[in-house]
């Protein structure tokens, strides 16, 4: 491999206490709260996602779980109104710190959105759009194959990688997303209910991917589709909302044990189809 | 109850059409306005046919008259009807040059002020930086005319020095031209601009690009159709404006290719010859249409070539 994107996050001033080992979890959030506005949207999320493995988050609409990913990677900077309290720890650093420039987060934590949403390029340009705008030096038609095969396209699209990406089916263009997200090579891939606009088939072969992935990346998954959760993830979160609409995490644990044998009654009474 | 839903109005066809409930019924409102909408169309449609009929007719009696030969309009550079010269050249520079130059402000300023308002401005700036623009765009050109005869041409003079920079010169109503239309470039650019979803933008950040990186190399390519559209709009506006150029580039046709010299474009000719006595039917009277329909082909030109370049080009999101 010929990646050369080795930057440091923190672009503005040193940072005041780096870790070099980075802290024994991906992503550990401490007392986070989200507002929009004076809107309390989601308190106390306490979260510990463990590195590789899959960890869902599931609940119904309205309880914050978008909402607490996009704060993983700082796309509610994007969002005027919002404002975060507490700590994101990304491998023990806190990604809200002063210090610390939110491009640089998302290079390292990359998204894939609900809708799939490749640019209005070539299939090609799509995968080295990313790894061009942060220096790659490589070679770029090894990375644009590596990439795709890293998302299962490559032997569906290597003979039309100059056509347009707009052109590909819904499911191929989602795992074109997949694609480019995993070319510029980071550490955590947050996905927002990355199959909810896909048939069965084509959700099948995400779930697979993910799965795959998982071998060399931590991934998070927002999901509404609580078999997928079961499916695939090794580690679920299961949010809700109360009175005030105030999202909150009810219950984390490993997945088989939220499924199986929930320690609250409203993850049960979720699960079991009571509600939601 | 439902098999009586269904076979009901299958017995009124039976037993007469003209009693169904679904008969077809005669709408005379429906009728009307559809008969004015389309006249309303149809009314652009028949001026637009009308202009080119009556431009192609003079033109004709001038391009029909013995004075003139197609080699001399196309082939000479001396534009003087007193003594029956008619290269076209002259006027034809004097406009190339001031467009240009208006292009060369507007484009630049009026794309920036489009990704700024669309890609960057909060809510607060763009509520003061549009109405300050469309007051801009408000301001009538003979105003403009006066602003860069009185102010754009005396800068240039203490910049170049007096004697470089003519007091009439095609540089400063280009100048001038540009400013006036950088509201037009600006906010169809910005349309453009802010109909790209956001759904790219968020595909872009997600990926770790800034927001010049998102603004310039996902949302503008996306936007290219809509913002050179704004740029053949506003070519069109620099080469048919008038009263700056009439104003402040120089009465008199002069063939030159320096833009501090006095000049006089196509428009400028035509409503300074058409404002003095200009008797009707003489070959000065014609040769004014026939440069009318020389500006529209060129226009017409640079409608078409665009397009193409636009077409070839674009990226289709949706």
């Amino acid at each position: 491999m010929t990646i050369t994107l080795e930057r440091p996050m923190v672009r503005r001033k040193e940072s005041p206490a780096p870790q070099a080992n980075g802290g024994q979890y991906a992503i550990e959030t401490n007392g986070l709260n989200i507002y929009y506005g004076a809107f309390h949207a989601v308190r106390n999320v306490e979260m510990k996602v463990a590195r590789r493995k899959i960890t869902a988050m599931i609940g119904p609409s309205g309880c914050g779980k978008s909402t607490v990913l996009r704060c993983f990677n700082r796309m509610n900077d994007l969002i005027p109104s919002a404002r975060i309290e507490g700590e994101v720890l990304f491998q023990g650093e806190n990604i809200y710190a002063d210090y610390v420039d939110s491009v640089e987060v998302r290079r390292r934590i990359g998204m894939v959105f609900q809708k799939a949403n490749p640019f209005p390029k070539s299939i090609y340009d799509n995968v080295a759009w990313g790894a061009r705008i942060n220096g790659f030096k490589g070679n770029v038609d090894n990375m644009v194959e590596r990439s795709l095969r890293g998302a299962a396209l490559w032997d569906e699209v290597k003979d039309k990688l100059q056509q347009s990406a707009l052109g590909l089916s819904g499911g191929q263009q989602q795992r074109l997303c997949i694609a480019r997200a995993i070319a510029v090579e980071p550490e955590i891939i947050l996905m927002d209910e990355p199959a909810s606009a896909l048939d069965p088939i084509a959700t099948l072969r995400i779930e697979d991917l993910m799965q795959e992935l998982a071998k060399d990346y931590t991934i998070i998954v927002v999901t509404h589709n609580m078999q997928q959760a079961a499916r695939v993830s090794d580690f679920t979160a299961f949010f809700s909302v109360d009175e005030q609409r105030t999202g909150h995490m009810v219950e984390f644990g490993p997945t088989d044990q939220i499924f199986t044998n929930p320690s609250d009654q409203r993850t049960e009474d979720y699960i079991t189809g009571r509600f939601g | 109850m439902k098999s009586d839903a269904l076979v009901l109005p299958r017995m009124q066809v039976a037993s007469g059409g003209n009693a169904s409930p679904l008969r077809h019924r005669v709408r005379w409102g429906e009728r009307l306005i559809q008969g004015f909408l389309f006249l309303c169309g149809a009314v652009s449609i028949l001026t637009t046919v009308g202009i080119v009929a009556v431009l192609g007719r003079e033109s004709l009696l001038f391009f029909a008259s013995p004075e003139v030969h197609l080699s001399e309009f196309f082939g000479t550079t001396t534009w003087q009807p007193a003594i029956e010269r008619f290269g076209i050249w002259p006027l034809v520079t004097a406009t190339l040059i001031t467009s240009s130059i208006a292009m060369l402000v507007a484009l630049p300023l009026g794309l920036a002020v489009a990704i700024y308002l669309s890609e960057y401005a909060s809510d607060k700036a763009r509520a003061i930086l549009k109405p300050v623009m469309e007051i801009l765009a408000g301001v009538p050109t003979v105003v403009y005319g006066y602003f860069a005869l009185t102010f754009m041409t005396p800068l240039l003079r203490s910049i170049f020095g007096r004697d470089v920079v003519e007091i009439y010169n095609t540089a400063s109503a280009g100048i001038v031209i540009g400013i006036l239309i950088i509201p037009l470039v600006s906010s169809m650019a910005e349309d453009a601009l802010r109909a790209v979803p956001d759904s790219l933008r968020q595909a872009a950040y997600g990926l770790g690009a800034t927001k010049l990186e998102t603004a310039v190399r996902v949302v503008l390519p996306a936007a290219l159709s809509g913002v050179t559209a704004a740029f053949i709009v506003a070519i069109s506006r620099a080469v048919g404006e008038t009263m700056v150029v009439a104003i402040a580039a120089g009465a008199g046709p002069k063939f030159t290719f320096n833009p501090f010299e006095a000049a006089e474009t196509m428009t400028g000719h035509i409503v300074r010859i058409s404002g003095g006595d200009l008797s009707y039917d003489s070959i000065d009277y014609n040769s004014i249409f026939a440069i009318g329909l020389l500006l529209f082909v060129m226009t017409l030109t640079l409608n078409v070539i665009s397009q193409r370049i636009v077409r070839r080009f674009r990226e289709v999101y949706e």
